[in-house]
């Protein structure tokens, strides 16, 4: 297991690099720059801004000098929000990004577990057929569908929870933005575990058991749910990507002052430093829960160590 | 077929005739601003059916143009994406050991990073809104899944006699892949395809309710459901109707590809 974990984490330093290296190179290769506005810079103010920044250095030496800042912990300065590092502003922004982000995956998962698991001893009943119709409406539907309608109908209408102007601190608005992100994960979790478990629930050992008495309770999430679970659990991994990009939509929509905003916005401004700092906190973020993903797949499945 | 297929298939040709022959009914078109008719509310009154916004214009005439520009936008990069992963797939499939590691490591790299990276640092590369950028951007993301698929396919037909014969007749590479080795995998493809064109409307309309993608006077479904968000207190049948299509229109696709891959596994086995 050890020896599995540790090849792993070795494979996430290349994938890690190729992506800083190409986002680098592909983001100089932009045409228009940070300093471009309405009003053309004098060349001389221009030259000392390039200057100031490093940019009028090969781009070699720029992509070292970003290489060794990162290495040791710092992302550059911010491009348009003068006067701020790109890491002041990430750290701002960062903790309630994961907030939400942790929430809706914890949400989704503690709430499509159960949903998939009990429609799946439903059967092909009725009632089972119209949920899991209902879940691939959950699927289909992207966040920014489902967000200003969940808004309009429970923050307008009918005013239960609280949207527009957050103010830190209060919970109330941040209920329906951690729904509208864990809606489809939700809807695609049970939908794994309705499957897996309908395969497990017609092996030979779920009948000898309830041809023992052991109750519907103990019968699913007892002996049934354990086995049923490792393509839920594979699925954690791209389950973290789906947030996070959810998480940009969401901040838009319920205006939350989270971090997501900075990757948008950054790409619009050229603000290449705000941008590729975006993409590496939010890459190591994925990478390394896509790697907790597979280790726990691992520990679950051992065959999955040694191929 | 069975009756969801049809639904589906019902579901879609209304769409496309809609987005066809719809703003041809209309006397108003997309970008005219009506100024006796600001933000009214769906009315037959000055044929506003679906109501106008903030500036005037015509929801009916806008929703159904951006209809137009999702649908066919969504084909179009759809087509691109499985090019790239048909090729992608057959190559790596064929030639196997470590062009097909190396290749699929590629894959496996940017499958496991959220899309939005990808498509906004590729974003970066054209002027803002160009729609080179979203069929590049979507295009670069899109072909993924069927690159595996095709790959895993093509595997299993490397071995099979028709291609050795091919290879014993001295027929070239890439006339093997395309005439012999693509065509055998065509059902699945088909399949698949089916369901790209969902995932690729929805890149789509994601990128334009950001702001990254189609821009104005132009609008696609996105760029539309985020003007509604902004304005739902007051007008939600802004909100209400690029939802509504945009729901039906992935609904369908999805729907159609589902039913096509469940039909294709009970062929195939």
């Amino acid at each position: 297991m050890l020896a599995y974990a540790l090849r792993r984490i070795a494979g996430l330093v290349p994938t890690l690099f190729v992506l800083v290296t190409l986002s680098f190179f592909i983001i100089r290769l932009a045409p228009g720059g940070p300093f471009d506005q309405e009003q053309k810079l004098s060349p001389a103010v221009r030259a000392n801004l390039d200057a100031a920044y490093g940019f009028d250095r090969p781009l070699l030496v720029q992509y070292g000098r970003y290489l060794v800042g990162v290495v040791r912990g710092d992302l550059g300065p911010s491009l348009r929000y003068r006067d701020l590092r790109v890491s002041e502003l990430i750290a701002a922004g960062l903790p309630l990004s994961l907030t939400i982000g942790l929430a809706a995956a914890a949400l989704a998962f503690l709430a499509g577990v159960p949903l998939g698991a009990f429609s799946a001893w439903l059967g092909e009943s009725r009632v089972a057929r119209v949920a899991m119709n209902f879940s691939l409406l959950g699927v289909i539907l992207p966040a920014f569908v489902t967000g200003p309608l969940l808004a309009l109908v429970f923050g307008i209408y009918w005013p239960v929870f609280r949207v527009g102007g957050y103010e830190p601190g209060d919970p109330s608005f941040l209920v329906l933005p951690v729904i509208t992100l864990a809606l489809p994960v939700m809807a695609y979790v049970a939908r794994l575990t309705r499957d897996s478990m309908r395969t497990v629930l017609a092996t030979n050992y779920i009948r000898t058991a309830r041809a023992k008495g052991v109750g519907t309770w103990a019968l699913l999430f007892r002996h049934a749910l354990r086995p049923a679970l490792a393509p839920v659990v594979s699925y954690l991994g791209p389950a973290v990507a789906f947030v996070i990009t959810g998480s940009l939509v969401v901040e838009s929509v319920f205006g939350l002052p989270g971090s997501g905003r900075f990757l948008v916005q950054g790409a619009i401004d050229r603000d290449y430093m705000l941008v590729m700092g975006m993409i590496l906190v939010y890459g190591v973020f994925t990478l390394v829960c896509n790697l907790l993903a597979d280790l726990v797949y691992g520990w679950l499945d051992p065959r999955v160590r040694f191929q | 077929m069975n009756p969801r297929m049809r639904i589906a298939l019902g579901v879609l040709g209304s769409l496309a005739l809609l987005a066809i022959v719809a703003p041809m009914f209309t006397p108003w078109d997309q970008s005219t601003l009506d100024w006796n008719n600001l933000a009214v509310p769906p009315q037959l009154h000055d044929a506003h059916w679906l109501g106008t916004d903030r500036l005037g214009r015509d929801l009916f005439a806008r929703g159904t143009h951006a209809l137009r520009i999702s649908l066919a936008l969504g084909l179009l990069a759809s087509l691109v994406s499985v090019l790239i992963g048909v090729t992608w797939g057959a190559t790596a499939g064929y030639f196997g050991g470590r062009i097909d590691a190396a290749m699929m490591r590629a894959v496996d790299i940017v499958y496991a990073l959220p899309y939005v990276f990808i498509v906004i640092i590729l974003s970066t590369l054209f002027p803002r809104g160009s729609l080179a950028a979203l069929f590049i951007g979507i295009g670069a993301v899109g072909w993924l899944t069927m690159a595996r698929i095709v790959r895993g396919q093509t595997l299993s037909l490397r071995s099979r006699e028709f291609v050795l014969a091919a290879i014993a007749c001295g027929v070239r590479t890439p006339a093997i892949l395309w005439r012999h080795v693509v065509p055998n995998v065509i059902g699945t493809v088909i399949a698949y395809a089916t369901l790209t064109v969902p995932q690729v409307i929805l890149y789509e309309s994601f990128l334009s309710f950001l702001g990254l993608g189609v821009q104005e006077p132009y609008a696609s479904l996105g760029s539309l459901i985020n003007e509604g968000a902004r304005e739902m207190e007051s007008s939600p049948w802004m909100l209400l109707v690029p939802a509504l299509l945009l729901t039906l229109a992935l609904g369908a696709l999805n729907s159609l590809g589902e039913a096509l891959r469940a039909r294709l596994e009970t062929s195939d086995g």
